[in-house]
């Protein structure tokens, strides 16, 4: 019955905006070129954080709702450093030095943050039925985001000005024109992916990763050190956190503690939408994710004939997380879980 | 020196045996955590509110108890299963004052930091007055020695707690708290005092300029510990006595209990003053939601993360229909037509947002719920909706509830209080008898196992959505009164912060348990207030969020089963170490040998 509702609703206006576009109401097509684009870029980052809920999820079977306070913590300390370049002028000099070296703060950053949480919380829970350590990161997730108030104040923090043979708009193939900030966005965030992907398809560690994920007990029995794994995994997923936040300081330039709660849940959303535990569903799931909410405001509730859609971007990605665990609760490339997280 | 009171058969342990590793790790993060709590600005922003006037400020206490707690920490040492309890003496005492000790270098460091480099455009707190204020207005060097000293002093003191008995340090730690308490309720205690004819009394113990005099505090601490120490046993016989009665008469006695208790919140409002009604009505408003969401998470044990959804759906659902300013459709009912009709609503709303999830586990409805949340509250923001329900203004002007001879309006506390309690005690009646009913045990049953209640043909499809239901109809109750008394809803006031909170109260309080939720309530909304609404320390105001947070993994990680567990829940969650105990207490051998199953 919801099924059939949602179909229909969702066909209706589809269908309203294609009748709105052939009668020459509504966005051009240039429009739709740069919701394309932008919900691309978004997109990509949001399947950079994915990855850490769905590895987190793959190895210990519980949403880590404090990674997108992970991927915030990132992005600040990016900015204090950021900032200090600046004002030494480096910045100006030589950008791609001083984006290079605030990209490794951030990553450390996120990384570390990842790890303590990891060792001061979750490790001693995890024997504990599976929502206790999700309350648990609730709670690290607040205090995580009132700490950074208290330590560094209310504000939003604007990154300094990106140089303008970056931000300029591009041809590529003398179709599209994209702004140089998206395309960087988008090669970075496939360069982290590739890297990931290789560190876990052919290195001993990944295999562990992988052998963990699947059965904690034998993979114990066979020698490998659960713990450490464990806490490598938080490790690599604060990483992609980490090159997330620089992302998002490049495609939003303002930083303030609570800027990680809405990535963080649409985050968790691309990675259930790709098929949680799945690497390259959550990467997937992140792109299709951001296309859907760049495009679907216009595409759905603009046909419906509903006014201020941009408004309701967060309502579509919500729904759209409700609407994938209804329809196709194992995401769209099917989830990889261990035997005893399967539920 | 030794430890003298060793018995014959335990070796006498030196003074110096203590566990350096722990000491460095415990007083490293004692020093780390006496920094943060610097830089978020506690000291300073609690330096203004004495406690013990002129001697301790608020803010002096917020980095003091550190030392000490870590200290204590320390010097506790595990007793593992089959080996002998050590031997306690002298080494928790050295034991305490190094930590101490490690931990007053690291803040001696951050001293020297914070007063030599200007740290100030990234970490914000860190103004000069908090360097005066770290050094007592001397130099940085004598600043530290006397951190130094304070911090060995108090470590010290933590690890001579270990060595003293049970029973003393019970009466040492409740003296300490009563003359904490009683300055940190200055504003009730006062107003208190002023109703019934005591201000003599309330005026010598407290200072012109707040916080209680030495010499009162001296003496409210001494009366505290000698009640403690001679009465100590007391409660727990009593308890014990209870237990054993027989079950008519244990039934007579808490009728006798709850009229006793009913009758002290009925006189209540009249001894308190305005502040303090405020702060109870508050307290019950929020009683309310932790009672619907006990049901939903407590009893049927979904985690429901959207749980504002349900209280903006009864403030806005009640403000709809009684206020004559609603944008499109305004019926200007009274309060108590208005109510039914609210009560279907978030009937409805409950239904609609239970059917999607009923099938999803645990963990995922959870985040769905939290989707849900977060909808509600940006439709009700956005344009689309705000001919219907105002965008962003909200509807103003919802009237005040015609009671006959009374009007129960948000300006005179007393009376909000009144018609809170009075659902409070609904709430109250309502979860108690569903929690023994048919359906109470088919949510316990669910709760343990979803697999074997359904192959005990419990129908876990109704009972899930009966469980939203309920917790969606006392949620509009709060919503419904909470419109009534603020006057105005906007979408801001359903942050997610109300449905975390909720919860924080459920889990501190004690999942599944009324008694655990009604603490709950009262200890952290009355003291430390709701998401927007100030509690008793409204000082704590800024930092309220960051506390919460702590509260939450403190209790999952220490005492999941919260302040006032119920029986079948903390047996729920200890029910590991409790086998094991059990097998330990048959096979006592095979534990000694490192045999680590």
């Amino acid at each position: 019955m919801i099924r059939i509702l949602a179909i229909v609703i969702i066909s209706w206006g589809i269908i309203g905006t294609i009748i709105d576009a052939a009668n020459g109401i509504g966005p051009s097509a240039a429009n739709w070129r740069d919701l394309v684009v932008a919900g691309l870029a978004q997109g990509a980052m949001y399947g950079l954080i994915a990855l850490g809920y769905s590895m987190v999820y793959g190895v210990l079977g519980f949403i880590n709702f404090a990674h997108g306070e992970v991927f915030m913590s990132g992005a600040m300390v990016g900015f204090f450093v950021a900032d200090k370049l600046f004002e030494a002028g480096l910045w100006v000099d030589n950008f791609i030095l001083a984006f290079l070296i605030v990209l490794i703060a951030s990553i450390a950053t996120s990384t570390l943050v990842a790890v303590i949480v990891e060792k001061v919380a979750y490790r001693p829970l995890r024997a504990a039925p599976r929502l206790i350590p999700l309350i648990t990161s609730i709670g690290i997730s607040f205090f995580l985001q009132y700490a950074f108030f208290g330590l560094f104040g209310p504000a939003v923090k604007n990154y300094p000005q990106l140089p303008t043979w970056l931000t300029q708009k591009r041809d590529i193939f003398g179709v599209l024109q994209i702004e140089g900030t998206k395309i960087v966005v988008l090669v970075v965030a496939v360069v982290a992916m590739t890297a990931l992907y290789q560190f876990v398809e052919r290195t001993k560690t990944g295999r562990a990763m992988r052998a963990v994920a699947e059965d904690k007990e034998i993979a114990a029995l066979m020698g490998i050190n659960v713990d450490r794994i464990v806490v490598t995994t938080f490790a690599v997923g604060g990483a992609m956190a980490g090159v997330a936040g620089i992302l998002w300081a490049m495609l939003f330039r303002g930083v303030s503690f609570i800027t990680g709660f809405l990535p963080g849940i649409k985050a968790f959303t691309a990675a259930v939408l790709g098929g949680i535990g799945n690497m390259a569903g959550a990467m997937t799931g992140g792109v299709v994710l951001g296309l859907f909410e760049g495009v679907g405001p216009q595409l759905v509730l603009g046909g419906l004939g509903i006014p201020g859609v941009s408004q309701l971007k967060d309502v579509v990605a919500f729904t759209a997380l409700v609407l994938v665990l209804i329809f196709r609760p194992s995401g769209l490339l099917g989830e990889r879980l261990g035997s005893e997280d399967r539920a | 020196m030794t430890a003298s009171t060793a018995t014959v058969d335990r070796p006498v342990r030196s003074a110096v045996d203590v566990d350096w590793r722990r000491v460095l790790k415990w007083g490293g993060l004692m020093g780390l955590t006496m920094a943060f709590v610097a830089s978020i600005g506690m000291l300073e922003a609690f330096d203004r509110r004495l406690i013990i006037n002129p001697y301790l400020s608020l803010g002096y206490l917020a980095i003091g108890w550190i030392p000490f707690a870590f200290a204590y920490a320390t010097a506790h040492e595990e007793v593992k299963e089959g080996i002998e309890a050590p031997v306690k003496g002298l080494r928790d005492v050295v034991a305490g004052a190094a930590a101490g000790l490690v931990g007053s270098a690291g803040l001696a460091v951050f001293i020297w930091m914070i007063s030599t480099f200007s740290l100030r455009d990234i970490f914000v707190k860190l103004s000069p007055v908090l360097v005066r204020l770290l050094t007592f207005d001397t130099s940085v060097a004598t600043g530290v020695l006397i951190w130094v000293a304070i911090m060995v002093g108090l470590g010290a003191l933590a690890g001579v707690m270990h060595v003293v008995t049970p029973r003393l340090r019970k009466a040492l730690f409740s003296g300490v708290a009563w003359a904490l308490a009683v300055s940190l309720l200055e504003a009730i205690v006062k107003d208190a005092f002023d109703e019934v004819k005591l201000r003599w009394l309330s005026s010598w113990a407290y200072n012109l300029n707040g916080g209680l005099e030495a010499i009162p505090a001296i003496v409210i601490a001494i009366i505290a510990g000698i009640v403690a120490y001679r009465y100590g046993g007391t409660i727990p016989k009593a308890r014990r006595t209870y237990a054993g009665l027989a079950p008519e008469r244990r039934l007579r006695l808490s009728v006798i209990g709850i009229v006793l208790v009913l009758a002290l919140f009925i006189g209540l409002p009249l001894i308190v003053g305005g502040i303090v009604n405020e702060l109870l009505a508050n307290v019950g408003l929020f009683l309310l939601m932790a009672l619907g969401l006990n049901i939903v998470v407590g009893l049927a044990g979904l985690l429901d993360l959207g749980y504002v959804a349900f209280f903006a759906v009864g403030a806005y659902g009640m403000a709809v229909l009684t206020s004559p300013f609603s944008p499109r459709f305004a019926p200007a009912l009274d309060f108590w037509v208005a109510l039914p009709i609210v009560i279907l609503i978030a009937a409805i709303a409950g239904l609609m947002v239970g059917t999607p999830v009923i099938r999803m586990r645990g963990d995922y409805l959870a985040i769905v719920t939290l989707g849900f949340g977060e909808i509600v509250r940006i439709l009700f923001l956005s344009d689309w909706l705000s001919p219907y329900l105002g965008g962003a203004q909200g509807i103003s002007r919802v009237p005040f509830i015609d009671l006959g001879p009374w009007e129960i309006k948000g300006s005179n506390p007393k009376s909000i209080f009144y018609l809170v309690a009075v659902f409070v005690v609904l709430a109250i009646y309502i979860s108690w008898r569903l929690q023994n009913s048919r359906i109470g045990r088919a949510w316990t049953a669910m709760r343990e196992d979803e697999d074997v209640a359904l192959a005990m043909g419990i129908n876990t499809v109704t009972a899930k959505l009966l469980a939203f239901v309920t917790g969606a109809i006392l949620a509009s109750f709060g919503g419904a009164i909470f419109a009534a008394k603020v006057g105005t809803v906007f979408p801001n006031s359903f942050s997610l912060l109300v449905s975390i909170i909720v919860l924080v109260v459920v889990i501190v309080g004690g999942m599944g348990n009324i008694p655990g939720v009604i603490v709950g309530a009262l200890v952290l909304i009355g003291v430390l207030g709701g998401p927007t609404q100030p509690g008793l320390l409204q000082e704590f105001q800024e930092f309220k969020l960051l506390i919460y947070g702590v509260l939450l993994i403190y209790m999952m990680l220490k005492r999941p089963e919260g302040l006032v567990p119920s029986a079948m829940r903390s047996r729920e969650l200890h029910h590991e170490e409790l086998t094991q105990d059990a097998w330990l207490a048959k096979e006592p051998e095979p534990a000694a040998d490192g045999g680590t199953a």
